[in-house]
Formats: structure tokens, C-alpha cells, sequence
């Protein structure tokens, strides 16, 4: 199909007056090919009006309770290893209490808590500064709660990692390709330049899958995914038995990631 | 004038560095990209099925924007399935749908960009589908 200048204007007119943007102005120039293509959610994908994590602090006992979690997110979403903290691409990881909650630590703490490592990971806050600073809306947050990072859009001006306090983004200094062991070919690595993030699963939510993290440690609910909105959620039974705090509230970001510190039976 | 010589001198360099592209490739005539349909994962296709998610016509020519549609649709809106115009559903998703049947990337996608020397970026984070034989 070939349309003549007269026939462009005339749909650009009228989807300008009708308001609707530059996509639908292409799929108006198409429409006589593709007449009645359409695109939905897949039936099967895992749907909420909020995600949330809980992360069940005492479930983590030996160093392999970290690693096969950190392991099954990395591994899957084909992160790098470098091999070197100055490179380092981290999607979930460990830090100290004193890091993960400054300014919550004190010196007669108990002792387990204050030298446990404490899985982190980014809390796709409600009110995320990253969003905010993005000038390309490369990361954007999706109804449902998800903050998403669109790689095809990022430009690698590094303003999101500056904005986030929690240090959840990572940039790709080099390129990332040969420092994977095993490609998930179900899933694209990324390119030099890009900032990447733990996406809480968005491509497995899809698919009806939980995120990979949680599932790897569905045995012992050490990670609890759930809606947040939803009271009967396991997320909401865990938040609402167990004394649970948040990284670095005080700052406003409202994080979508909880933690038990006191341990509990529910989770 | 001054230099004149130096000026002619340069301006004959400029000419022969700017026209090199056109007569270092005189005589070489580069073939015309065929790409090839004959995967084995769409041999096993059932003869009437054997067919892209549209017309071949449309998509020699629109693929890009179409695959462009699909990486919106899906990072930005969430929505990653596609019913086609003639009601079949397909999953979008360049690495997992479309190269599953065209597996054979050198021989499909990059004899016509390479014709046309375009490179696409796709491939700098998609993984390209391990090539079995040609
Ligand atoms: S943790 Fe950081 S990267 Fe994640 S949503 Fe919050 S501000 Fe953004
Ligand atoms: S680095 Fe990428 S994601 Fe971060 S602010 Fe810049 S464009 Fe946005
Ligand atoms: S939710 Fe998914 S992306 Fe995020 S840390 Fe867990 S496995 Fe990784």
C-alpha cells in the first residue's frame, strides 16, 4: 500500500484533533494492511494493584540461604560478573544493618542483627526519585507498582543512579557480554553505556511465574511476593503479624520492600 | 595567487577521497540478498501454517515497525500478546517468537541489512539464535 501526501495529512489531522499521539497516527497508516491486529495482556500473567516484598531477615542462616538467591535473579537476567567491586552489576545483593539502615544501628544491638547480611535489592518505591530525574523516562513506574527500566531508552546519564538512595542501580562501564558465564537466552543482556536494576520480575510476572529470587527460596518464604492492596495477600498477613521496617523511610520514597527483623511464624 | 599549486593539490585529494567509494566498487556488483525461509523449526511447520505473524509483503517491509510497536507494547504497556489479522496469537518478543523460527540470522536477517548496510542494534543486547550449519 502507498498513500499520496493528501491522504497522510488527512489522518495526521484527525488524529491531532482527536488527540491521540504519534503511535496511533502509525497504526491509522496501517490500518488498511493490518486491519484488526490487536495487543492485550498474556491470560496467564500474574496481576496486582501494588507489588510488594517481604523479606523474612532470620530465614537467611547459612551463606548458601544468600547465594542461590542472588544466584537464580543473576543468572536468569543474565547480569555480569566482573569480577571487580569497581564494575560491579548487582541486581540483589547483601550489605551490613549499618548500611542498609543508618542510623537505626546502635552499639548495644543485638548481635545476630548487627552483623547479619541483610538482602537488598531495589524497593520500587511508590515515590521513586529515580522516575523523577529520568530524562528520557527510560525508568518509568508501572501501574501495578513495578518501577521498569526500558534499556532501549536509556542514554546512561547516570542521573537515576545519583537520585536513588539506596544505591540500586548499576551502570555498565563495560561491555557485559563476555563476562556472563551461561546466557538465559530467554532474556537480552545489555549494552555498554546502560544502567540496569532488578525489575522484580516483570518478564516472569508475565508468564504467571513469581520472581526468581522468591522462588528459589520457596521452601523456607525467606522472600514473600505479594499485592499489597490486597488484605488477604501474604504479603498483608506477614506486615500485619511481624514488626517490619523499611530502608531509610525518612526520606519519603515509601519502599515496596519490607523487612522482618524480629523473625516470626507467618512468614 | 599564492599556493595555487598547493590548493589544486588538495582539492585533487579531496575529489579522489570522496568520489573512493564509487569507483572502488565499480564492477563489484554485490548480489542480491536473498534471505532464506528454510529453518527447520519452520520446515516442521504444517505447510499451511507456514507463514509469518503477517503477510510477507508487509513484513519485508514494515518488520521494523512492527517490531518497534511490539518493544512498547510490551516494556512500556505491559501487553505482550499479539493477535494478528488473521486471529493468531503470538507471544511478542524478538528473541523468544521471532527468532525462534528464523534461526538462521545470517542467512535471514543479515543478507538484507547487510545489502542495504544497515546495522540494527537489536543484536548488541538480544541474543542472536545459535546458528546450526547454515
Ligand atoms: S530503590 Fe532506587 S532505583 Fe529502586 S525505585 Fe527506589 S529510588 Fe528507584
Ligand atoms: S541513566 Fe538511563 S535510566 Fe538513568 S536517568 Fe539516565 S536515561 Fe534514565
Ligand atoms: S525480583 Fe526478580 S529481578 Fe528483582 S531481585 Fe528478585 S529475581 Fe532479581
Amino acid at each position: 500500500m502507498s498513500i499520496n501526501r493528501r491522504q497522510f495529512l488527512k489522518i495526521a489531522g484527525i488524529s491531532t484533533i482527536v488527540g491521540l499521539g504519534g503511535t496511533t497516527t502509525i497504526k491509522a497508516l496501517w490500518r488498511d494492511e493490518l486491519e484488526a491486529s490487536q495487543v492485550s495482556p498474556s491470560p496467564e500473567a500474574l496481576v496486582a494493584k501494588r507489588w510488594a516484598m517481604v523479606v523474612d531477615v532470620s530465614k537467611f542462616k547459612i551463606d548458601n540461604d544468600y547465594k542461590r538467591v542472588i544466584d537464580a535473579c543473576h543468572r536468569i537476567h543474565n547480569v555480569p560478573d566482573f569480577g571487580n567491586p569497581k564494575d560491579e552489576v548487582k541486581w540483589i545483593w547483601t550489605d551490613t544493618f549499618s548500611h542498609a539502615f543508618p542510623g537505626q544501628e546502635h552499639e548495644y544491638m543485638e548481635g545476630g542483627i548487627k552483623h547479619k547480611p541483610f538482602m537488598i535489592l531495589c524497593n520500587h518505591c511508590d515515590n521513586p526519585p529515580c522516575v523523577r530525574v529520568c530524562p528520557t523516562k527510560a525508568t518509568f513506574k508501572r501501574e501495578d507498582g513495578i518501577v521498569m527500566m526500558d534499556f532501549h531508552r536509556c542514554i546512561g546519564c547516570r542521573f537515576c543512579m545519583a537520585a536513588c538512595p539506596f544505591g540500586a542501580r548499576s551502570f555498565n562501564w563495560r561491555d557485559p557480554r563476555p563476562f556472563i558465564k551461561e546466557e538465559n537466552k530467554e532474556f537480552p543482556t545489555r549494552t555498554i553505556g546502560v544502567v540496569e536494576k532488578c525489575n522484580f520480575c516483570y518478564e516472569r510476572l508475565a508468564k504467571g511465574l513469581i520472581p526468581a529470587c522468591v522462588e528459589a527460596c520457596k521452601d523456607n518464604k525467606a522472600l514473600v511476593f505479594g499485592d499489597l492492596k490486597d488484605p488477604n495477600s501474604e504479603v498483608r498477613k506477614i506486615l500485619s503479624s511481624c514488626y517490619t521496617i523499611r530502608r531509610k523511610s525518612e526520606l519519603g520514597t515509601q519502599p515496596s520492600v519490607f523487612y522482618v527483623i524480629g523473625g516470626s511464624n507467618n512468614a | 595567487m599564492y599556493d595555487t599549486g598547493k590548493i589544486i593539490t588538495g582539492l585533487i585529494i579531496f575529489v579522489i577521497l570522496v568520489t573512493f567509494p564509487f569507483y572502488n566498487n565499480i564492477g563489484k556488483a554485490i548480489s542480491k540478498p536473498e534471505p532464506k525461509l528454510d529453518t527447520p523449526e519452520i520446515q516442521k511447520l504444517p505447510e499451511k501454517e507456514r507463514r509469518c505473524v503477517e503477510p510477507k509483503a508487509f513484513m519485508r517491509t514494515e518488520h521494523m515497525k512492527l517490531l518497534n510497536e511490539w518493544r512498547d507494547s510490551v516494556v512500556r504497556d505491559g501487553n505482550r500478546m499479539y493477535v494478528s489479522t488473521d486471529r493468531k496469537k503470538f507471544v511478542m518478543s524478538l528473541q523468544n517468537t521471532c527468532m525462534n523460527c528464523h534461526s538462521n540470522k545470517k542467512n535471514f536477517c543479515d543478507q538484507c541489512h547487510n545489502y542495504v548496510a544497515v546495522k540494527p542494534y537489536c543484536w548488541d543486547c538480544h541474543i542472536a539464535p545459535k546458528e546450526k550449519g547454515t
